[in-house]
């Protein structure tokens, strides 16, 4: 029996966590709605669970969305996960080949080079210890990033990083001791009685040279037992419980498991996954461009966890999922935001009594502009050149008595009087005999996809004229403008289009590339979603996003969403802001 | 009968003294550019509730600075929150926040 009294701390954190863990999560799964738990049940014996088995690999071992970010960055944090999790299983199949037993304690492998004789050799213990001491110069090289990442977070990719709690920050110095202590521990007790490879070894005569590392090596083993203990006991009170929790999400989400508007069991998990690495900090344009530094997911999901005062970020928020977009663990940040918007008002189905109803004239396509689009005459106009030029069978749906398409109302937490209008909506469009529905504004668009019930297929416009183009039904010449696009937030991020504008707006124009293509593309500020920026900060935000954007010199700044089109050109600028739509219509000669 | 397309305004009175303007107080401590108002009816004019029905939101923050409450009550469940007052008012007020306060307001 291997047994000494410095594994004591080490092996009761690590089984009142694993209790603790077990009672959470059990009491979590078990409060999962019906629907969800048959969700479960259906899928977890499928190739789901081996899919995000992978995932969980790539995710939070090698973290491989980091890379995106900064290769640094990346590198670093894979050196904790895969690093720390190379070194438990090396470290058990090396216990496993010594002592052939599976039964024998999570300790032994832990602190195997203080019960292992060193002059004793079994099957490739050369290779092993090699190994073990490479894993931990991997951790050891991770750690000094992260240290460089302190005091100079831009070597590292990131211009800010998050402001922790003093209670995390005591848990950091935590995990910072951990390997180094490992280091000590080893080397002390190789440089004692041997054992050990290229860095432990070296190391172990190294400091025999100057310290007294026969007194010092007991000590170091207890040291590093205690310092395990104490990550241990502390993870479920800190943004450490991120590790196991991430894990478990993972496996949710595989199984078919939604973040929807609504705060659920789910949205606990999600909660508990931020690892608060601030990677979204960057990426929030309240950030840069107002200074707005408590309201990012990172912050507001802190608060949420840890129940302080979070009214004012719950409301200052874009929903323009830049920060979705970047976050490493795929937190639904923008619903989970939004299930924290209370339903305000006191709406029924006879609020909205007044809308009269409409009997459009049947065609095949259906164009709904939008409260936008109207507000655009442009828009409309090009598109009603672009049906006439396709011969398109259309009617204007929406063309007088439209209403709104209830996705305002939503983004604000109104969600029953979304629904009432939607479901007038949902009538009057699945009664148009329609085949086809495309509109001009992506906020409808998002919605239209997402929440109605429609007996159509929906095509937002930049879709609907690339279907054109390709089929051949307009043919717009190619002009010498040199134009970039600013995809909206509710078009690309929020519905995932990013082809369709990008292959029309190329056969029209010459379109430079830009480090705001795709995901990465700025928030015009306009966004109906935040319901707490003055007027003036609004103002600031579009002309911050407009400075970006010419920066490249464009003929013309495209987009393809009335309301950014408003919103910059109520900016005073140089540069002429066109739909797509626009630019299309006009090359159609 | 109304036969003109018009008719006589009843008579009725408003008494500043007497109304209560708690809301209008508050509402302006909440939305402060609700004060620039200059009342141009730009909102009312691009309306998509008020394209539809008798809703006017030059009228509603009217009512509520003159601490005619009850009206203001009835009358702001029609918005739509649509938002494209607020992106056609020259003043710069945040008029999809002013009605999300009153709601707030008004029902509590």
């Amino acid at each position: 029996m291997y047994y000494d009294p410095f594994v004591l701390p080490f092996t009761l954190g690590l089984n009142i966590l694993l209790i603790y863990l077990l009672a959470r999560y059990t009491r979590w799964i078990r409060s999962f709605s019906k629907e969800e738990k048959r969700i479960i049940r259906k899928n977890i014996f499928t190739l789901k669970t081996w899919k995000a088995g992978k995932e969980v690999f790539l995710e939070s071992l090698v973290h491989h969305k980091i890379y995106r970010t900064s290769p640094f960055l990346g590198y670093m944090h894979m050196c904790f996960g895969l690093g720390w999790f190379l070194l438990i299983v090396i470290g058990k199949i090396e216990s496993l080949v010594y002592h052939t037993s599976l039964l024998n304690p999570p300790y032994f492998a832990i602190f195997f080079r203080f019960f292992h004789p060193a002059q004793e050799t079994f099957p490739y213990s050369t290779t092993f210890a090699f190994l073990m001491d490479l894993v931990l110069l991997m951790i050891l090289s991770g750690l000094t990033l992260a240290w460089i990442k302190r005091l100079y977070s831009k070597a590292l990719g990131m211009k800010k990083t998050t402001r922790h709690r003093p209670f995390d920050l005591l848990i950091l110095t935590v995990l910072w001791c951990i390997f180094p202590l490992r280091f000590l521990a080893e080397s002390f007790t190789s440089g004692v009685r041997g054992g050990g490879h290229f860095l432990t070894h070296t190391a172990g005569d190294f400091f025999s040279r100057f310290l007294p590392i026969e007194s010092l090596s007991y000590p170091a083993w207890w040291a590093y037992s205690s310092a395990l203990g104490l990550f241990f006991l502390l993870l479920p009170f800190s943004r450490y419980m991120h590790i196991p929790t991430e894990i478990v999400c993972i496996f949710l989400k595989n199984w078919g498991i939604k973040q929807g508007r609504t705060f659920t069991t789910f949205s606990q998990f999600q909660l508990y996954s931020c690892s608060r690495c601030g990677i979204c900090i960057d990426r929030c344009q309240l950030g840069n461009s107002l200074k707005i530094t408590d309201t990012q997911p990172v912050y507001f999901l802190k608060a949420l966890r840890h129940n302080t005062e979070h009214s004012v970020p719950t409301d200052n928020c874009l929903m323009c999922g830049r920060c979705e977009a970047a976050c490493p663990v795929g937190i639904s940040l923008n619903n989970l935001r939004l299930s924290q918007r209370k339903d305000g008002s006191r709406i029924t189905k006879a609020t909205y009594g007044y809308i009269p109803p409409i009997t459009p004239p049947q065609a095949k396509i259906a164009y709904f502009a939008g409260c936008m689009g109207h507000l655009t005459p442009g828009i409309i106009q090009a598109m009603l050149t672009i049906f006439a030029k396709a011969k398109a069978d259309y009617t204007f749906i929406d063309e007088k008595g439209g209403i709104c398409c209830g996705r305002p109302l939503l983004l604000s937490g109104n969600q029953k009087a979304a629904s009432v209008l939607r479901d007038k909506n949902n009538d009057l469009l699945n009664q148009s005999g329609a085949s086809l529905l495309v509109t001009s504004c992506p906020i409808c668009y998002k919605t239209f996809k997402e929440d109605y019930e429609l007996n159509m297929p929906v095509m937002h416009h930049t879709e609907y004229i690339r279907l054109l183009l390709r089929q051949g039904h307009i043919q717009p010449h190619h002009s010498e403008l040199r134009t970039i696009f600013h995809n909206p937030c509710e078009l690309g991020r929020g519905s995932d289009v990013y082809a369709a504008p990008e292959e029309v707006l190329k056969a029209v124009s010459h379109k430079l590339p830009t480090v705001y293509d795709g995901r990465d593309s700025l928030c015009c500020g306009g966004s109906l979603a935040n319901i707490h920026l003055t007027p003036l900060q609004r103002t600031q935000l579009s002309s911050d996003a407009l400075k970006a954007y010419l920066t490249y010199h464009p003929d013309v700044l495209v987009t393809a969403c009335p309301l950014c089109k408003k919103t910059f050109s109520k900016t005073e600028t140089s540069v002429p802001v066109k739909d797509i739509a626009e630019v299309v219509a006009e090359n159609l000669g | 009968m109304n036969i003109w397309g018009f008719s006589i305004s009843e008579a009725r009175v408003i008494n500043y003294d007497k109304n209560d303007k708690s809301i209008a107080a508050q509402l302006s401590k909440e939305v402060p550019d609700s004060n620039l108002c200059i009342g141009c009816g730009g909102c009312s004019a691009t309306c998509t509730a008020g394209n539809l029905t008798d809703f006017n939101i030059r009228k509603l923050q009217m009512s509520i600075k003159r601490g005619e409450t009850t009206e203001a009550a009835r009358e702001l469940h029609k918005c739509m929150l649509c938002g494209k007052c607020l992106t056609v008012c020259p003043r710069g007020v945040d008029t999809r926040k002013m009605i999300l306060t009153l709601h707030k307001l008004l029902h509590n």
